[in-house]
């Protein structure tokens, strides 16, 4: 009977935190909103981020631009390697191919982001620097860190995705005589996407989170990038650098606020959509 | 072109990519030891850190990190187990269960600069905690309890119903049939889970800025007295971890050997975490044999 209320306390807790965090967040995010201060259109749609001006603004774009920017570059170069690295390990060698990269798939999730952070500053920025225009820093060097990142979060879904598909679909298809490509392109990945799409949305939800490591290594100008080789900013950056100068209650700071609370709605929106593609794959 | 041709490309582009990928970790893992481990001396480890002058190291910045993961693994590890074991063995399915495990799956979706920022206005600001271990600690507590929940319950799911029948069958009460039946076979899995996280954990930065604090008092270790302020035990002490401090001197560090420093500290945050994960499957599998009368694992 303790051990069952012990228990049901715990799960009541869970329903707490998450709660006051919602309600935190969102009456933060909402102050400028309702005091009048900053306008929701200005907000979101505004590209001049001047909060030290005479005539501040404080137009969000920049930073939600740069985000989407970074997630979406991120996942473009991520998904194909992932895909590529779950066939090798489940199609093509499903013995030693799983035993090599299993490891290796756990050891690049398990290394910091901050760490992660430094190798993009100290490898990547200065080979951008040599190869290509600019300072090396944006958000060509913010998506390649990010997208080494997320690597394991894709892989591992979509190991898991095509493990687990009926291993008759496959022979019937070997059995027409269809090639091994043919097999994976025409049987294997469409039967399979709703689950891979989990896995890119899941990386990509990692990839918006992220704060430090792309913070260290996308210049931080408050933007809208014109070429990807140029400096810009994300919401958690922004977030990052300004939060701990700005006083609470201000309006740059409720400001900052509101960009957690779009945050934390995307948040919302990814697990929707993991959500739903997760439903459609069950039939 | 043939289905042969297109066939080899394929293979062989599938191949290449999946090798990229190793050689990625191996570039990564080896530009991190090879820059960092030249630095690591014992001195590096032990002494403090310098502001604008070379040669500081990262002995308290070490000794915080592990100190908050003890911290946090106390509050998680049971109230991670309550929760997951209420959620494997007690929860009906229905509209409270689909709706805790949908908060579950926000909660660990939730990126950790939210966690941070929320940890900053309840617990530093709100409770009035400051910028403190203790506020750290809890922070990460968010961070890693629906972790734990999800290591529980699905340890938890593995064990083979027949145990479970088998102890019904005896006429042994459920808490009894969780405790001394469950409880000891999901153990290693449970184990391995908890000590993967922890690397998690140590290697957390976003989330403890804004709790833990980006600073660290001149701590005297000879104190060992939790409630002194220079006391390393102090919860209530602010505290800067590894991962915080190669985020600060690379963003804004003054020592000259500042990138010396960072690769030094990255590659002992590596290590670390290679060695929870090394722990972590040699733990589960040595706790497995001692509690469950099996010689051979698998």
């Amino acid at each position: 009977m303790v051990g069952r209320i012990y228990m049901s306390l715990c799960v009541l807790l869970l329903i707490v935190i998450i709660v006051s965090m919602v309600y935190f967040v969102a009456s933060k995010g909402i102050a400028n909103f309702i005091s009048g201060e900053v306008k929701v259109s200005e907000f979101l749609f505004g590209t001049k981020w001047a909060p030290e001006a005479d005539t501040p603004s404080y137009g969000a774009l920049p930073f939600i631009s740069g985000s989407f920017l970074v997630t979406l570059l991120a996942a473009l170069i991520a998904s194909p390697l992932s895909i590529c690295a779950a066939l090798f390990m489940t199609e093509i060698v499903p013995g030693w191919g799983k035993k090599l990269l299993q490891p290796v798939i756990e050891l690049l999730s398990g290394i910091p982001s901050v760490v992660y952070g430094f190798v993009g500053l100290s490898v990547i920025v200065p080979f951008l620097r040599d190869t290509f225009p600019g300072q090396g820093i944006g958000v060509a060097a913010g998506a390649l860190v990010l997208s080494v990142m997320i690597l394991p979060t894709i892989t591992s879904v979509a190991a898991d995705a095509l493990a687990s598909l009926p291993q008759n679909l496959k022979e019937s298809s070997f059995a027409l005589g269809a090639t091994r490509w043919q097999t994976i392109s025409r049987v294997i990945l469409p039967t399979t996407m709703p689950a891979i799409m989990t896995g890119v949305v899941l990386g990509m939800a990692r990839a918006f989170g992220e704060a430090l490591a792309v913070q260290m290594v996308i210049g931080n100008a408050p933007f809208v990038p014109r070429s990807l080789f140029e400096s810009a900013s994300t919401l958690t950056s922004v977030i990052t650098l300004s939060m701990g100068n700005t006083t609470m209650g201000s309006t740059i700071n409720n400001a900052l606020w509101s960009m957690a609370l779009v945050l934390m709605l995307m948040t919302f929106i990814f697990v929707l959509l993991v959500r739903m593609l997760e439903r459609r794959n069950k039939i | 072109m043939k289905p042969k041709t297109a066939d080899k490309i394929a293979t062989t582009l599938i191949v290449f990519f999946a090798l990229l990928i190793v050689a990625i970790l191996i570039g990564l893992l080896g530009y991190i030891l090879v820059r960092g481990l030249n630095h690591i001396s014992w001195d590096f480890l032990t002494s403090a850190p310098q502001k604008i002058r070379a040669g500081g190291g990262v002995g308290p910045q070490l000794f915080n990190s592990l100190y908050l993961l003890v911290l946090t693994l106390l509050i998680t590890i049971p109230l991670g187990l309550g929760a997951g074991i209420f959620m494997a063995e007690y929860a009906r399915p229905g509209k409270l269960t689909n709706f805790i495990r949908l908060i579950v799956e926000v909660l660990s979706s939730f990126p950790s600069i939210i966690v941070g920022l929320f940890g900053l206005l309840l617990i530093v600001n709100y409770f009035d905690l400051g910028f403190s271990l203790i506020s750290g600690a809890i922070a990460l507590t968010f961070f890693n309890l629906p972790l734990m929940v999800r290591i529980t319950e699905q340890a938890f799911r593995t064990v083979p119903k027949a145990q479970k029948e088998a102890g019904f069958a005896l006429g042994l009460s459920k808490w009894k049939i969780v405790t001394s039946v469950l409880l000891p076979v999901a153990l290693p899995t449970i184990i391995t889970g908890t000590i993967l996280s922890a690397g998690r954990v140590f290697g957390e930065a976003a989330a403890l800025m804004f709790t833990a604090g980006m600073s660290s008092p001149r701590l005297n270790f000879s104190d060992w007295n939790p409630l002194h302020t220079s006391s390393p035990l102090n919860p209530f002490r602010p505290a800067e971890t590894l991962a915080v401090h190669i985020w600060k001197i690379n963003s804004e560090g003054l020592a000259p050997d500042a990138i010396q420093i960072a690769a030094g500290a990255s590659a002992v945050l590596v290590i670390m975490v290679l060695l929870f994960n090394l722990l972590a499957r040699y733990f589960g599998r040595f706790i497995y044999r001692k509690l469950t009368a099996s010689k051979r694992i698998n």
